[in-house]
């Protein structure tokens, strides 16, 4: 390290999104450094630092800078000086360490990365990123941990699991499961720290490799020994290459120091705590709305209202007669309800799970045996709701498990048995559901992208030094609620940051987050563009409304008051309890007070070696010997085996044609990566490239290895998985040392006559461009990607020849060779298509005869792939759906009219598919929408639209590399749920018909 | 189905065309030659925060922010009460292509719908006539028309840029660009004049920019902007990017609209010649571009004899140039054009760029952010930032990165 090259005095302040932080030097030497908190208390905590230092810089004339992002608007007010703080940082590194290669920072907020080798190369984080100091503390919220003990646990890990790393919602939903499945936190620590690894590494490096010195900086990488760890192992760097200096937390401030001696300008104290001072903030940016509530009076009117809306408790000492227990073990929180024959609430409990539901509710079951002790009192029957489930059911065997919208529902129908939509919006989920002719009709849940949910609220408050309670209450008179915006988490936060630069008091923020919650709900979940979309009798639950300030909001918003039960946050619980005392049971299977003494749970952690999905299992074995098997994609790893005959799968049935093409001789070698426009066209392609006399080499399927393989040179972070995994595909084919590389650049794909046009989308059809651009290793292969005419054997014979002619001489091949090439590749591609096709009809024609349900499980060509769709083909199979795939049903004298424009030939598909679904009763539709997918933004609303015309139900999955199918379960078996209670209602309506 | 709301004769004289903002200059330009036609249209002038809560209330939040803003513009007026909304109309500028952009007006018409307004027609303004309505017709000369308009806007705004920065008297070359903008407005409402009179027309306006009052002695960082074309150029779509780079104290670089124009003129010879698709139109195409070209090489010409100021960029040599990067044949949304924006600033010594776009934008995956790799190996020296827009994004964090490409910047 070498000396401070500072001459005189000066000030460094760094004000973050989190801290603030000073540094006085002088002569080269640092005098004085501070790191603390702000708690938003911006300008007060500078003022405060400052008065600290007065002794240093009394009567002295000194330079002073300010940098960082809450620094930036006040330095701006005060007229000081500012500097950009990753500049900063570079100075820093610099003057200390100038044989430095690359510096990684994370902050509160913002992640940095700056290398030096070959050219100065500054980047932050995008606006969708976490892996930041923010991601962290949430993360640590949610395993009920401190980011201290957080950080000491994930040192004694033994296994990492695979979590997106994207932003901090889709890690969430990831962690949650793994968390209910019973892994242990040391474990989920330290794969949270390789996900805010792999999160720098493809968010920021974006392609420029880290190597060489590397230096850490920044509070999380000083703090986080275990975020330490991952990083070094990671990136392979030794003890000599990867630095992680005491001045980790100052290197900003030390720029902002260095920068300010540079200038020349110097203050006086007073000069510069005169200005901090006086200084006001500037034009406001922020816009606000109306208050909440008006007047307490108003408060009084609304709260007697909803204390209206009950349900009745009734104390066990005073019943005797059967019990009914319902358990709704949530993502984050654990309910309890049980209930009397009069569905009188006997007993209720609501807590954090802390991660650990299993201990929690062995110890409420205890509980409630010790109150039940010498009365008469028999639990008739016990039911089981949410994403733990499977696994509550085989650790304390209740009776029953139903799907946690159905619990809902027959909740909500307990309170108004007119209800026509319900919303419900609890720690990480907000579903909701539309009901006619009393059956569910439509279910709408939260995209992994836009949870604006309640642990958020709860997040934030703590952020802001409050618990949730007292920040909510602080938001219900607030003058003027501040407007923040709709969008997910991390932006979210980047408006409070700017609400808070312009002066917005704590009120105001919070009256401004309630708001946003349930804008996010209404605009962004449901998409409802009035309160008359959703319905008239509306129930609303969870724990999030027991929040007033945003039951108020959502009222507002509507323009109608709704009915929010005092047991909100129980109402998947007591659904359960109703379900429970339907079953008409004798006796409950749930564990004896004698079992439950005994009882005991361990988990452990192994890999599936069922087949090349290596899912990662969470093995629970209770006291008696049982096992619950969580984390499997397949019933094999389960252990169960299926003995019938398999259900017909249009995927596994594509897959294998795909895999079964015929091995090819030539001298030459030709990669074909497998994926995005390749999925549907290598049986073209193959072909075409085997009549020219190669031989042929396809990359193989997808798994999460390819993408980490390619990860470290993805330019666009925002684009969607399959594009991304590319990267992966094209590396695999370059170790196999294949001569050429092709994936060809197809504005138009092949024309359907389906719509007005047949483009790709731009991704799919300009990838190639990119990867030329921007894949180091493919520049010693030979990569062709010739823009061509699919539809034209001239054109296309014409443009192949003339595209090896100009990039691979020795290959010769005329025109004519071409023609013939591409006359056999339409062959060989018609010839799929119309296996693809014929099997789509022997599934609708075995469907027919079992009386099995079919899903379309609409998407695009190469959501085949076993890595991109994460075995949801298998998991609707494992549901009892015969799966089809959208071009199997799509023909295409069947297009309905849309709205849209319709001129992209994937796409076009989906509203072919969409029709079809609405012409046959066991026909169901799921679109799977690929996350960053802007063409589906599109076609999202007409399929809906398609469907729900003809009293359809719409289902959407979002995914993304998300790699955890729990989310997905709710929703097949919400619709499933759905469709029987429709069903039963059809079949009791015509039976009342005949009476 | 319902059938689509048509502009019909009879609502030439009795309709108001409300026409978004999306570069003012330009589009009041367009909306003075249409008026000239016997049209009635007018230029939306809301903006701010209701605007976008309009967009995200009646489009689907995770279509693109142009969409989003242009449609909220729009209900937002017609919720204002300020228009009798049975007597307006809407016009959108349709690009076509395979970019989700060509869906904005069945977006923009779905999202009327389902505010109530169902009723209120909407044209698509097109190259390609993906649209009749009977009407509104784009006749020959008011296409000419619009073009020199065009032309006469990207002047205006390349010289307010180059001037704003320096000007010693506040506002002097706003009220110079109002000035102008009245005194061609006359001119595009009489007779078309000979083109001897429109090049000493551009003559008067360089003249009349270099005489302002400046101060040119503190050097200023040239920045170019780049990217979608939407919060390219609309301060509604990038938070007033432009009067912000003004206010760092950098001098913003924007080539003009006729160069995207040239650009989708130039798409048709390429698929052409790509895919052998509409061959029989592309010796037409070739005489639009070639004139196209000519004209603004016109401008270039004249800007270069006055001395005072830096020309505009040179279409075709910035598209000959940035063939080693991608290919021609990347068409959709801003595509080849936007790696050749920043080659091209590169090559004038404009080495800092702000690359625009709105979050999630497809086509820039490919030709913005998968370029500044390949871009920063050949000129090491670049100083690149990507920003996106989107109605969650805040300004303190775009203008963080903003601020920390200045920094650096040369």
């Amino acid at each position: 390290m070498n000396a401070l090259p500072i001459q005189n005095t000066a000030v460094g302040i760094d004000i973050g999104s989190t801290t603030a932080k000073i540094v006085v030097a002088e002569n080269g030497k640092i005098l004085f450094s501070k790191y603390e908190r702000h708690f938003s208390r911006v300008r007060a905590k500078t003022v405060e630092l400052l008065e600290e230092v007065k002794p240093l810089l009394n009567g002295k004339s000194f330079s002073l800078a300010i940098s960082g992002s809450a620094g930036m608007g006040m330095a701006d007010c005060a007229g000081l000086p500012f500097v950009q703080e990753v500049f900063a940082t570079a100075e820093t590194v610099k003057a200390l360490e100038p044989d430095t290669d690359a510096v990684i920072e994370l902050g509160g907020e913002d992640a940095k990365i700056i290398f030096f080798d070959g050219g100065l190369d500054e980047r932050m984080n995008g606006s969708c990123a976490g892996g930041t100091g923010a991601f962290i503390d949430q993360m640590a919220t949610l395993l009920d941990l401190s980011v201290e003990e957080m950080d000491r646990v994930s040192l004694e890990h033994t296994r990492l699991y695979p979590i997106a790393s994207r932003c901090g919602v889709f890690a969430k939903t990831d962690i949650q499961p793994l968390l209910n499945q019973g892994a242990k936190k040391a474990d989920v620590a330290a794969s949270i720290f390789q996900a805010v690894v792999n999160q720098t590494i493809a968010g920021l490096a974006q392609g420029h490799r880290i190597a060489g010195k590397v230096l850490f900086l920044g509070g999380p990488l000083y703090y986080c020994h275990g975020l330490r760890e991952r990083f070094a192992e990671t990136l392979k760097l030794d003890e000599q290459h990867a630095i992680f200096p005491d001045y980790a937390l100052y290197a900003v401030s030390i720029g902002a120091a260095l920068y300010a001696d540079g200038q020349k300008k110097t203050f006086s104290y007073e000069d510069v705590h005169d200005k901090l001072v006086k200084s006001v903030s500037g034009a406001e940016h922020i816009s606000h709305c109306a208050p909440l509530f008006a007047s307490e009076d108003e408060y009084k009117t609304f709260s007697e209202r909803h204390a209206s809306a009950t349900a009745t408790f009734r104390d066990p000492e005073t019943y005797e007669g059967g019990a009914y227990l319902g358990i709704d073990c949530g993502s984050t929180t654990t309910k309890l309800v049980l209930l009397s024959e009069q569905n009188e609430i006997l007993y209720s409990y609501y807590s954090s799970n802390k991660g650990n539901p299993v201990s929690v509710i062995k110890e409420q079951l205890e509980q409630i045996y010790s109150l039940l002790q010498n009365r008469p009192i028999v639990i008739r029957g016990s039911a089981v709701t949410g994403y733990g489930e499977d696994l509550i059911r085989s650790a304390f065997h209740t009776d029953a498990g139903l799907v946690e919208t159905m619990a809902h529902y027959a909740a909500a129908r307990h309170f108004n048995p007119d209800v026509d939509f319900i919303l419900d919006i609890g720690g990480q989920d907000i579903k909701c559901f539309k009901i006619r002719s009393h059956a569910i009709d439509s279910i709408i849940l939260n995209e992994a992208c836009s949870s604006g949910c309640g642990s958020f609220i709860e997040t934030f408050a703590k952020s802001m030094g409050y618990d949730v309670e007292t920040f909510s209450k602080k938001g219900l008179f607030a003058p003027s609620p501040v407007e923040l915006g709709t969008r997910c988490t991390v932006f979210m936060n980047s408006s409070v940051k700017q609400a808070q630069k312009e002066g917005a008091t704590v009120e105001d923020i919070s009256a401004g987050l309630s708001i946003s919650v349930v804008r996010n709900a209404i605009y962004k979940v449901i998409r409802a563009g009035s309160a008359d979309e959703l319905g008239k009798e509306i129930v609303v639950q969870g724990g999030t409304f027991l929040n007033d300030a945003v039951l108020r909001s959502f009222e507002k918003e509507l323009g109608r008051n709704v009915i929010r039960p005092q047991i909100a946050p129980l109402m998947g619980a007591f659904g359960a309890a109703l379900h429970a005392k339907s079953l008409k049971k004798e006796r409950s299977s749930l564990l004896t007070p004698e079992e439950l003494a005994s009882f005991s749970h361990k988990a452990t952690a192994l890999t599936c070696g069922g087949c090349g999905n290596h899912c990662h299992l969470t093995v629970n074995t209770f006291a008696n010997g049982e096992k619950y098997i969580s984390g499997n994609q397949c019933d094999k790893g389960a252990g169960i085996r299926n003995t019938g005959e398999p259900l017909p799968n249009l995927y596994e049935f594509k897959r294998g044609l795909l895999s079964s093409l015929p091995k090819t001789e030539g001298k030459r070698k030709i990669g074909l990566p497998l994926c995005l426009g390749m999925y549907e066209l290598l049986p073209f392609w193959h072909a075409v490239f085997a009549s020219l006399g190669f031989e042929v080499a396809v990359s193989p399927f997808s798994t999460r290895d390819t993408y980490s393989l390619g990860q470290y040179s993805i330019p666009s972070d925002t684009a969607c998985y399959p594009a991304k995994i590319m990267h992966g595909h094209i590396e695999q084919l370059i170790a196999e040392n294949c001569d050429l590389i092709f994936y060809p650049a197809l504005t138009y794909n092949v024309d359907e006559h389906r719509g007005a046009n047949h483009y790709n989308c731009p991704v799919v059809a300009y990838y190639s461009e990119l990867l030329h651009g921007n894949l180091e290793n493919l520049r010693g292969t030979r990569f062709l990607y010739p823009y061509l005419n699919i539809n034209s054997e001239k054109e296309f014979a014409a443009g192949l020849a003339n595209c090896f002619a100009k990039n691979d001489p020795e290959s010769r091949f005329s025109v004519r060779d071409c023609r013939e090439a591409y006359r056999k590749g339409m062959k060989s591609y018609h010839a799929y298509m119309a296996k693809v096709r014929a099997e789509g009809e022997r599934a609708l024609q075995f469907a027919k005869d079992n009386r099995k349900r079919v899903l379309i499980l609409a998407g695009r060509p190469y959501h085949i792939d076993p890595e991109i769709c994460h075995g949801i083909d298998r998991l609707a199979s494992s549901l009892e759906f015969v799966v089809v795939s959208e071009d199997s049903v799509c023909h295409p004298e069947k297009q309905p009219d849309v709205r849209v424009l319709n001129q992209w030939t994937y796409h076009s598909r989906l509203y072919a598919a969409a029709q079809f679904a609405c012409e046959r009763q066991d026909v169901e539709l799921v679109q799977m929408v690929s996350f960053g997918c802007g063409v589906d933004a599109i076609t999202t609303d007409e399929v809906r639209s398609i469907l729900e015309q003809h009293g359809k139900l719409y289902t959407q999955l979002k995914i993304d590399e998300i790699t955890n199918l729990g989310a997905v379960r709710i929703r097949l078996r919400s619709m499933l749920g759905a469709l029987e209670e429709k069903e039963e209602k059809a079949i009791a309506g015509k039976e009342v018909e005949k009476q | 189905m319902t059938e689509r709301v048509l502009f019909t004769k009879e609502m030439k004289a009795t309709h108001t065309i409300l026409v978004p903002t999306m570069l003012p200059i330009h589009f009041r330009m367009v909306c003075r030659t249409l008026n000239h036609y016997g049209y009635k249209a007018e230029l939306l002038e809301n903006v701010g925060e209701s605007v976008r809560q309009c967009g995200l209330k009646y489009v689907h939040n995770d279509a693109c922010y142009p969409a989003l803003l242009v449609t909220g513009q729009l209900i937002d007026a017609l919720q204002s009460g300020k228009y009798d909304t049975h007597k307006v109309a809407f016009m959108y500028f349709q690009t076509g292509g395979g970019c989700r952009a060509s869906n904005y007006i069945s977006l923009i018409r779905k999202a009327l719908e389902r505010a109530g307004f169902g009723y209120v027609p909407v044209i698509s303004l097109s190259f390609v006539g993906l649209e009749k309505n009977p009407g509104f017709k784009l006749t020959l000369p008011m296409l000419l028309k619009g073009i020199s308009g065009i032309l006469y806007a990207d002047l205006l705004m390349d010289l307010r840029n180059q001037c704003r920065p320096y000007e010693t008297v506040a506002g002097a070359t706003d009220a110079l660009i109002a000035k102008w903008e009245e005194t061609l407005g006359e001119e595009i409402n009489g007779k078309t004049p000979r083109y001897s009179r429109i090049k000493k027309n551009y003559r008067k306006i360089v003249r009349s920019f270099a005489a302002l009052p400046m101060d040119r002695s503190v050097k200023k960082a040239k920045v170019g902007i780049v990217g979608e074309i939407f919060v390219k150029f609309s301060p509604l779509g990038n938070n007033g990017l432009e009067d912000f780079l003004v206010r760092e104290g950098a001098q913003p670089v924007l080539a003009g609209l006729l160069d995207f124009v040239l650009y989708m003129v130039f798409d048709f010879i390429e698929d052409a010649e790509l895919y052998g698709m509409k061959k029989r139109m592309k010796p037409l195409f070739k005489v639009a571009y070639r004139y196209l070209l000519r004209k603004q090489e016109d401008v270039r010409k004249i800007i270069r004899e006055e001395g005072t100021f830096d020309p505009p960029m040179e279409f075709d040599k910035a598209r000959k140039e940035v063939q080693d990067l991608i290919g021609l044949g990347v068409k959709m949304g801003e595509g080849w054009l936007l790696t050749a924006e920043m080659l091209a600033l590169i090559g004038e010594h404009v080495g800092n760029i702000v690359c625009t776009q709105p979050f999630g934008c497809l086509p820039n995956h490919i030709c913005g952010k998968g370029m500044m790799k390949p871009l920063k190996e050949r000129y090491p020296d670049v100083n690149i930032v990507a920003v996106d827009y989107d109605p969650g994004a805040t300004q303190i964090n775009q203008e963080n990165r903003i601020k920390l490409m200045l920094a650096n910047a040369k």
